[in-house]
């Protein structure tokens, strides 16, 4: 076996121990996860109606028009791959590092990733007016547009994540598929299936651990890369408010806000539904926070970048939109999410009493909803300072409030991502059982997996 | 002098090719008719008259008889009309390099443009494709009107953000839209900074029979559902050697059109043909917001004898 960690804790949790608390979560699924799984789909097919009648009315039936040519759809895209950001970049940047915290994490982080990146890609689709012309991309694609470079980084994003959620999870399947005895047949075949013969061997471990360090260096550029193209596919354009060289950094520094608060919220979610409090411990509360407020610090260094510079210039058309996010129409919303989105969760969490579940859970919740209407904020707003007055159209086109059927599809999307990770947890557990088990100081874990229960 | 001819005798072979395609071979020699003439004199068919005068790939007269032509016309299926009109519409017209001037010191609002342009490309009254601004530069100088199409810039930024070249810059120097192609993402909304395109929100106002027209891209007619429109420099009206839409509307002679190759423009009020590099840089004409790097090839000339009166303009500016 590769090398292990020798046993440094105190109190060694006993193996079966481990067995028992990460594999019971599939083992058994609450009353309260099922009334929220079938509230999860309600929304979804409620959304579901609402794209079907968009798809037949046509995107009139949404507020957008033709000086608001991108609405809550594009902000959901937006948000969606800044939550997806972070999932790998965390875990691969600690892992490669060799710091070892974020291990009971990883897996978290990570399915966050996946689920949001995969809805990320539906966000678009729905914003299309003609989704039936789909295949025009790969057959007619050109490379100069910027919506071919993300189409192209995200879908390499979401093949590399994927495996990168696989791989780790190899062993922890041969655990599944040799300790859980009692699984129905169904998921026993999955588990053989998906396990592909691991035995725990160090040559297997060898070739695991050489799969899994290539993936993670390959991850970084493409992690950078979904959210960078992303912002192109506004800084390209020679609009004010879009029209910007730091739009890259600022979008990534931006996601890595959204995406740990999103992790924060799913940590806390899993530990209080699952009773994983020996494994997401005070320790993890506390660096999650600790980082949350680092990221939040170089975001506020490019909000001020992005917004001082110009506003200090108040070039003319600079000028009209600076004054509609501080002072007008938009003053309200900007101020509200930077305040209450960014700069108090940053004085908050420098305080150690503030990085605890609850404290943290909450004030993630308002960074995470400042996160999405932040985007919303980016792109809508600059949309009504186009170069020439808007002139001569009814005034429902001067201005952009989402309609049912906009919020309705928007819910449903988050709903999507909700009910990956509340299926992912009932099929494989959140919580890598083989790297736990290492950590705590026990080799041969799939031998001592296939020893019966009753035995300990 | 601005002259427009029906027959281009670089085509020829092509079109030839595509005649062939359609079974319509006329006379023994092969002479053959242009694509547009056939369905012209088809369309225009008299029985009183026994032959139909057409121009052959060599330029010269042909008579032929019409119930052949006829015969012909029902053989273009709606597939084999539409592909030519997206081949043709792809490759523009050979040789033109076109260019509108706008007089900003004429226009009065009378807003004939627009009126011909929506009822031309069946839009809706909210919809332009070309779009009188008042416009007021500064709060102490006069407003004045501006017509705005599009500037069928020579280095496009709509163009270049497009994912599956639905818009494209022809030979001809027009940025057409192909509503067949387009997959409705409204990256070219976003990328264009004047403005110059909209979006059909939802179904456009047809019966079912207009619904089955064959589709022109050089008219973007009939239009389509959640796909972009925008100004096309009326490529169809400048294919059988017209004006567009709206310079021939304009009462207040506005509009100069015209092929730069040929350094000649047309008023479309007047019919006066001038040199266009003589027009622009004696009436110091300019582009809009050069600064964006975009090449516009529509000029204007400056907006003296402003005729709005100045108060009018200071409550019109609150109001918007």
């Amino acid at each position: 076996m590769a090398e292990v960690n020798s046993p440094s804790l105190t109190e060694r949790k006993p193996l079966s121990q481990i067995f028992k608390d990460l594999i019971n979560p599939i083992k058994t699924v609450s009353f309260s996860s099922k009334v929220w799984d079938r509230f999860l789909i309600l929304i979804i097919i409620w959304g579901t109606f609402a794209y079907i009648h968009q798809l037949q009315s046509g995107l009139g039936i949404t507020a957008m028009r033709d000086y608001s040519t991108w609405g809550v759809y594009i902000s959901n895209f937006v948000f969606l791959v800044a939550v997806s950001l972070v999932g790998f970049l965390l875990t691969a940047i600690l892992k490669l590092t060799g710091i070892k915290w974020a291990t009971p994490i990883s897996r978290i982080a990570e399915l966050v990733a996946v689920a949001a990146v995969m809805f990320a890609g539906l966000s678009i689709i729905v914003d299309m007016g003609r989704p039936d012309r789909i295949h025009h991309i790969p057959l007619h694609g050109r490379f100069s547009s910027p919506i071919v470079w993300d189409i192209t980084v995200v879908n390499i994003y979401l093949i590399m994540s994927v495996i990168m959620l696989y791989l780790p999870m190899i062993p922890d399947l041969a655990i599944l598929r040799d300790r859980y005895t009692d699984a129905p047949g169904w998921k026993k075949k999955l588990y053989t299936l998906l396990a592909l013969d691991w035995k725990g061997t160090d040559e297997q471990y060898k070739l695991l651990n050489r799969a899994n360090r290539i993936m993670m260096i390959l991850i970084m550029p493409v992690a950078l890369g979904i959210h960078t193209v992303t912002s192109w596919l506004f800084a390209v354009n020679s609009r004010t408010g879009w029209d910007s060289t730091i739009f890259g950094p600022y979008f990534v520094s931006g996601a890595f806000v959204a995406g740990t608060a999103a992790v924060i919220i799913a940590m806390y979610v899993y530990q209080r539904a699952y009773k994983l409090d020996a494994y997401i411990t005070g320790k993890h509360w506390d660096m999650m926070g600790k980082l949350l407020v680092l990221v939040s610090l170089v975001y506020l260094y490019f909000n001020i970048n992005e917004f001082l510079v110009p506003g200090y210039k108040m070039k003319k058309l600079d000028a009209e939109h600076i004054r509609a996010l501080f002072v007008g129409h938009e003053a309200p919303l900007f101020w509200g999410v930077q305040i209450l989105g960014m700069i108090i969760p940053i004085i908050l969490l420098i305080f150690k009493p503030f990085r605890k579940p609850l404290p943290m859970m909450i004030i993630a919740l308002f960074v995470l909803v400042g996160g999405w209407l932040k985007r919303f904020l980016i792109v809508v707003p600059t949309q009504f300072h186009p170069t020439f007055p808007i002139q001569n159209v009814p005034e429902n086109f001067m201005v952009y409030h989402p309609t049912l059927a906009e919020i309705s599809i928007t819910l449903a999307l988050i709903a999507g991502v909700l009910l990956i990770m509340t299926w992912f947890v009932r099929l494989f557990p959140i919580i890598p059982i083989w790297e736990i088990a290492h950590e705590e100081g026990y080799h041969q874990v799939e031998e001592e997996a296939k020893k019966p229960e009753s035995t300990e | 002098m601005l002259e427009f001819t029906k027959s281009e005798t670089t085509e020829k072979k092509d079109r030839r090719d595509f005649l062939k395609m359609l079974g319509l071979t006329i006379g023994a020699a092969g002479a053959v008719t242009t694509f547009t003439s056939a369905t012209l004199g088809a369309t225009n068919l008299n029985s009183s008259k026994s032959t139909l005068s057409l121009i052959g790939p060599d330029g010269d007269l042909v008579e032929v008889d019409p119930a052949k032509l006829q015969m012909a016309e029902e053989i273009v299926s709606d597939s084999e009309l539409l592909r030519e009109y997206q081949r043709r519409g792809r490759e523009g017209i050979p040789g033109k390099k076109w260019v509108m001037v706008i007089d900003l010191a004429k226009c009065q609002n009378a807003r004939k443009c627009m009126e011909a342009c929506q009822g031309a490309h069946e839009l809706r009254p909210e919809q332009h494709h070309i779009n009188v601004l008042r416009m007021q530069d500064t709060p102490d100088t006069a407003p004045y009107f501006m017509p705005k199409p599009c500037f069928h810039c020579d280095n496009p930024p709509c163009v270049k953000v497009c994912p599956v070249d639905a818009t494209f810059k022809r030979q001809d120097g027009i940025v057409l839209i192909d509503n067949l192609r387009c997959i409705g993402c409204r990256f070219c909304v976003a990328g264009c900074p004047y403005s110059a395109r909209i979006f059909q929100w939802s179904e456009p106002d047809m019966t079912e029979e207009e619904k089955l027209r064959t589709y022109d891209v050089e008219l973007n007619v009939p239009q389509r559902k959640g796909t972009i429109s925008k100004c096309l420099f009326s490529a169809d009206r400048l294919r059988i050697g017209k004006l567009p839409y709206c310079v021939s509307a304009c009462p207040n002679g506005v509009y100069w059109f015209g092929d730069k190759n040929e350094d000649a423009v047309t008023n479309g009020t007047t019919g006066e043909t001038v040199r266009f590099s003589d027009l622009v840089r004696d009436n110091a004409g300019y582009t809009m917001h050069e600064e964006f790097g975009t090449k516009p090839q529509v000029f204007y000339l400056p907006a003296k004898d402003r005729r709005v009166p100045y108060d009018e303009a200071n409550r019109m500016s609150t109001q918007n």
